[in-house]
C-alpha cells in the first residue's frame, strides 16, 4: 500500500506524460512540440526519482533537458523561417498513422493486461545504487560490470564529434 | 491503491505509440526526430521499470538506460548536424523533398 502523497505524485506524472506526449505529436507549431517534449522528459526524470534512481534522473535532466532539447531548439530556429512553421508540420497520412499507432497500442495493452496484470503487486525494497557502486560497475570488467560498453560509448562520442564537425563544416 | 508495474507501463505505452504516430505522420524532419526521442524515452522507461520491479537486486536495466541515453544524445547531435547541412543545400527540411536529392 502506497502513501497518499505517493499516489498523488504518481497520478500527476502519469497524466502529464500522457497529455504532453499527445500534444507533442499533434501540435502544429514545431517549437511547441519541442517544449512539450521537454515536459515529457521532465516527467520521466521525476518517475526515475520516484523509483529511487536519483543518479539516473539527474542524468536524464542533464543530458536530455540540458543537451538534446537545447539542440532541438537551436536546429528549429536555424531551419524554420518565422511565420510558415504551421504549414511545414501539416501531415497527410494522418489516418494511416493513427490506425497503426492505435493497433500497436491496443495489441500491447491487451498483452499487458492479460499477461502481467498479476505480477509485482507493489514496489519491492531495494538498495539504492550509490555513486561508489556505480563507479565500480562502470570501470570493472567482471560480472555485471561495464568497462567495454563504457569504452565503446567513449569511442562513439568521439566519432560523433568528428562526424558533426565534418558534416557541418563550410566547404 | 498499490502502484504496480502496470501503472507505469501504460503511460510508457502511450508515449511510445505517440512517437510511432508522430514518426509516421510528420513531414518536418526535426518533428520526426522529436517523435523518435519520445520512442527512445519510452523504451528507457521500460528498462528501468522492469529492472526496479522484477530484479531490484541488480542494476542491469539501469545501466542499459544510462548507455541508451548517451547513444540517444550522440544520435540526435549527428542527425541535427545532417539536417542543418541539408537545409543549407535545399532550403527545406520536408522529407518529401529529400527523396528528390538522389536525382
Amino acid at each position: 500500500m502506497e502513501s497518499l502523497g505517493s499516489q498523488i505524485v504518481y497520478w500527476i506524472l502519469a497524466v502529464a506524460i500522457v497529455v504532453f506526449s499527445v500534444l507533442t505529436v499533434t501540435t502544429r507549431k514545431i517549437l511547441r512540440a519541442a517544449t512539450y517534449l521537454l515536459f515529457v522528459l521532465f516527467a520521466t526524470a521525476a518517475i526515475y526519482f520516484k523509483l529511487d534512481y536519483e543518479f539516473l534522473g539527474t542524468v536524464q535532466i542533464a543530458v536530455y533537458a540540458g543537451g538534446i532539447v537545447v539542440l532541438f531548439v537551436f536546429a528549429i530556429l536555424l531551419t524554420t523561417r518565422p511565420g510558415d512553421n504551421s504549414q511545414l508540420l501539416e501531415s497527410r497520412k494522418k489516418v494511416l498513422g493513427g490506425i497503426g499507432a492505435l493497433c500497436a497500442a491496443g495489441l500491447t495493452a491487451w498483452a499487458l493486461f492479460s499477461r502481467c496484470a498479476d505480477v509485482c503487486r507493489s514496489l519491492p525494497a531495494m538498495e539504492n545504487p550509490t555513486m561508489h557502486k556505480i563507479g565500480v560497475a562502470m570501470l570493472g570488467s567482471g560480472y555485471e560490470q561495464y568497462l567495454l560498453p563504457f569504452e565503446a560509448i567513449s569511442v562513439l562520442l568521439l566519432a560523433c564529434i568528428i562526424g558533426g564537425v565534418v558534416v557541418a563544416r563550410k566547404r | 491503491m498499490d502502484i504496480t508495474i502496470l501503472c507505469y507501463l501504460i503511460p510508457a505505452l502511450v508515449m511510445f505509440c505517440c512517437g510511432v504516430y508522430g514518426f509516421l505522420t510528420r513531414r518536418n524532419m526535426i518533428a520526426m526526430l522529436i517523435s523518435l526521442e519520445l520512442m527512445l524515452n519510452a523504451v528507457d522507461l521500460n528498462f528501468v521499470l522492469f529492472n526496479r520491479y522484477l530484479y531490484p537486486a541488480s542494476n542491469e536495466g539501469w545501466f542499459f538506460t544510462l548507455f541508451g541515453i548517451a547513444i540517444a544524445a550522440a544520435e540526435t547531435a549527428l542527425a541535427i548536424a545532417i539536417i542543418v547541412n541539408l537545409f543549407h543545400v535545399s532550403k527545406n527540411i520536408d522529407v518529401r523533398d529529400v527523396a528528390h536529392m538522389k536525382h
